[in-house]
C-alpha cells in the first residue's frame, strides 16, 4: 500500500503539486491521467525519492519516503522498479549490462545466475539474442522493453511507468500495455502507470486517477470513469479543449 | 534604500550565486569523501576512468610536451645571448619544465579533454535520466560515477606529467644539438648540475590538486546540467573554463605554499 498526504511541490515558481492525497492499495494497476505538465511524472519522482517535497508524506507499507536517510530510503528504493519515458539505458553499457547492473549491485549472484536471470527477465519481455547490444542500436519500443526488464530485474513490489507507450507506434504500444498486465499476473506487482494515452489506461488500469491542478480531482475503475458525471473527467475523456479544464 | 544609494546593489544576485556554487561544489566534494571507501571497492570503474583519462589523452600530452620542450629551448637561447652560457640551458629546460611547465600545461589541456568529455558524459546522463535511474536502483551516483572519476584523475594527472617533463626535456635536447650548438654532454650536465628532487616533487603534488579541480569540475557541470543539446553544451564550457582557471588559480597558491613553507630556498 502506498499512502500520499498532503504531496505539494514548487517548481520555478508554479505550484505543481498542491495538498495531493492517494492511496494506491497493493496488487493493482492505477493510471494516472492528466494534461501535459500536469506534475504526473513529478507524482512518480517523489514517490520513488528523486525529487523531494516541500510538504506531505508518502509513506509505502511502513516505510515513510519523506525526511527519511539516504540509506533508509534506498532500502524501501529496492523494492521498486521503473519504466523511465526514454528507457534511460546506460549508453556505455551493452543490454546485458544494464539489466546486470542492480543486480551486481544489489545481489551475491554469481555471474552465472545474473547470466540466467537477465535472460529470463529479456524473455519475459519478448526479446532474446540482445544482451550483447548497445542501447544505440536498439528500436524506441525495443528500449522500452530493455527499460522494463531491468526493472523487474529485482523482482520489485512495486513498478513505476513513466508515460510507457509515449513515442511507440499503435501496434508497439500495444505490445507494451499486454507487457504491463502480464507482469502484474506472473509476479503480482504494484503498479502506477503515468500516461495521457487513453487507450492504454483502459487496457492496463485497475483503477484510474486524474490529476488537476497539483491534486487528485477523481479516483475510480475504467468503468466508473467511463459513467462519471465529473464535467473534468468527461473532458479529460472526451479530449475536448471546452471545459473546466483550460490550457 | 533607494536603488541610486547602493551602487553595487547589482551584484548582490551574482554575488550570492557565486557564494551557492562554491558551497554546491563543496557539497560534492564532501559527499565523495563520503562515498570513496565504498566507490574503490568498485575498481574496474576506476581502471575504465584510468584508461579513459590517461591512456586516451597520451598522444595529445606528447605532442604538447615534446613543443614545450623545443619552445623553452629556443627561448631559453634567445635570452641567454650574450649573458648567460648556454651550458646553463639544459638546468633551465629541466627547471621550468618540471617546476612549472609540464604541471600547468599538462593540466590545461587534460582540463580540456577530459573536464569537457566527464560534463558532456555526465550531462547528457543527466538530461536523459539515467542518473535518476541510477538513483531508483538505489545506486548512488556520486560512489558510481564521481569517485572513480576524480580518484582516476588524481592518479593519471601525475603520471601523464612524469611523462610530460621527460618528452619536454627530450624536446629541449633534440633543439639544443640540432639548432643551437649544445653538445649532449653539456646539455646533460645541465640537468644533473641542477636537478633538485624538491623540484619534481613540487610538480607532482600540484598534478595531484589539478587532477581533483578537473574530476571535480566535470563532474559538478554534468551534474548540474538541465535542458537537453543546449545545456549539455553550456555544461561542457563551463567545466572547461572552470578546470582551466582553477587550476591556474591553484597554482599561484601551491607554489607559494610549496616554494615558502614546505620547500623553501636553502
Amino acid at each position: 500500500m502506498i499512502r500520499i498526504r498532503g504531496l505539494s511541490k514548487k517548481l520555478g515558481g508554479k505550484q505543481v503539486l498542491d495538498g495531493l492525497d492517494l492511496d494506491i492499495p497493493t496488487g493493482i494497476t492505477l493510471v494516472i491521467m492528466g494534461r501535459s505538465g500536469t506534475g504526473k511524472s513529478v507524482l512518480l519522482k517523489h514517490i520513488i525519492g528523486l525529487m523531494h517535497a516541500d510538504a506531505g508524506t508518502i509513506q509505502v507499507d511502513d516505510q515513510f519516503m519523506t525526511g527519511v536517510s539516504e540509506h533508509e530510503l534506498n532500502e524501501v528504493r529496492k523494492r521498486f522498479g521503473m519504466l523511465f519515458q526514454g528507457g534511460a539505458l546506460f549508453d556505455s553499457m551493452t543490454v546485458g549490462e544494464n539489466i546486470a547492473l542492480p543486480l551486481r549491485e544489489h545481489t551475491r549472484l554469481s555471474d552465472a545466475e545474473i547470466r540466467a536471470r537477465v535472460t529470463e527477465r529479456l524473455a519475459w519481455v519478448g526479446l532474446t539474442g540482445v544482451e550483447e547490444m548497445k542501447p544505440a542500436s536498439l528500436s524506441g519500443g525495443m528500449r522500452k522493453r530493455v527499460g522494463l526488464a531491468r526493472a523487474i530485474a529485482m523482482d520489485p513490489a512495486f513498478i513505476l511507468y513513466d508515460e510507457p507507450t509515449t513515442g511507440l507506434d499503435p501496434i508497439m504500444s500495444d505490445v507494451i500495455n499486454r507487457l504491463i498486465r502480464s507482469l502484474q499476473a506472473r509476479i503480482g506487482v504494484t503498479s502506477i502507470v503515468v500516461t495521457h494515452d487513453l487507450h492504454s489506461a483502459w487496457h492496463v488500469g485497475d483503477r484510474l486517477a486524474l490529476l488537476h491542478d497539483g491534486k487528485v480531482v477523481f479516483t475510480g475503475t475504467p468503468s466508473e470513469a467511463k459513467e462519471t458525471a465529473d464535467p473534468r473527467v468527461r473532458q479529460f475523456i472526451e479530449g475536448t479543449s471546452e471545459g473546466p479544464i483550460t490550457v | 534604500m533607494s536603488e541610486s544609494s547602493r551602487p553595487f546593489a547589482f551584484l548582490r544576485g551574482p554575488a550570492l550565486e557565486g557564494v551557492a556554487e562554491v558551497g554546491r561544489i563543496a557539497l560534492l566534494v564532501g559527499a565523495t569523501v563520503r562515498q570513496m571507501g565504498r566507490g574503490l571497492r568498485s575498481v574496474r570503474l576506476v581502471v575504465e576512468q584510468m584508461h579513459s583519462i590517461g591512456v586516451q589523452s597520451l598522444v595529445l600530452v606528447l605532442i604538447v610536451s615534446l613543443f614545450t620542450g623545443a619552445v623553452a629551448a629556443v627561448q631559453a637561447a634567445y635570452q641567454f645571448s650574450t649573458v648567460v652560457p648556454l651550458k646553463y640551458i639544459g638546468s633551465v629546460i629541466l627547471r621550468s619544465v618540471i617546476i612549472e611547465l609540464g604541471p600547468v600545461l599538462t593540466a590545461l589541456i587534460i582540463g580540456g579533454r577530459v573536464g569537457a568529455s566527464i560534463a558532456a558524459e555526465l550531462g547528457t546522463m543527466r538530461v536523459t535520466e539515467q542518473i535518476d535511474a541510477l538513483e531508483a536502483m538505489a545506486i548512488n551516483p556520486v560512489r558510481y560515477l564521481v569517485v572513480p572519476r576524480v580518484v582516476a584523475a588524481v592518479i593519471m594527472l601525475p603520471i601523464l606529467v612524469m611523462i610530460a617533463n621527460a618528452v619536454a626535456i627530450f624536446g629541449g635536447y633534440v633543439v639544443a644539438i640540432t639548432s643551437i650548438g649544445v653538445t649532449t654532454h653539456t646539455y646533460v650536465m645541465g640537468l644533473k648540475d641542477f636537478f633538485y628532487m624538491k623540484d619534481l616533487l613540487s610538480g607532482i603534488i600540484k598534478a595531484v590538486f589539478f587532477g581533483g579541480i578537473i574530476g571535480w569540475m566535470g563532474c559538478y557541470h554534468g551534474f548540474r546540467t538541465e535542458g537537453g543539446a543546449e545545456g549539455v553544451g553550456i555544461a561542457t564550457t563551463r567545466a572547461v573554463v572552470s578546470s582551466c582557471v582553477l587550476v591556474l588559480i591553484s597554482d599561484y597558491v601551491l607554489a607559494n605554499v610549496l616554494f615558502r613553507f614546505i620547500f623553501p630556498a636553502q
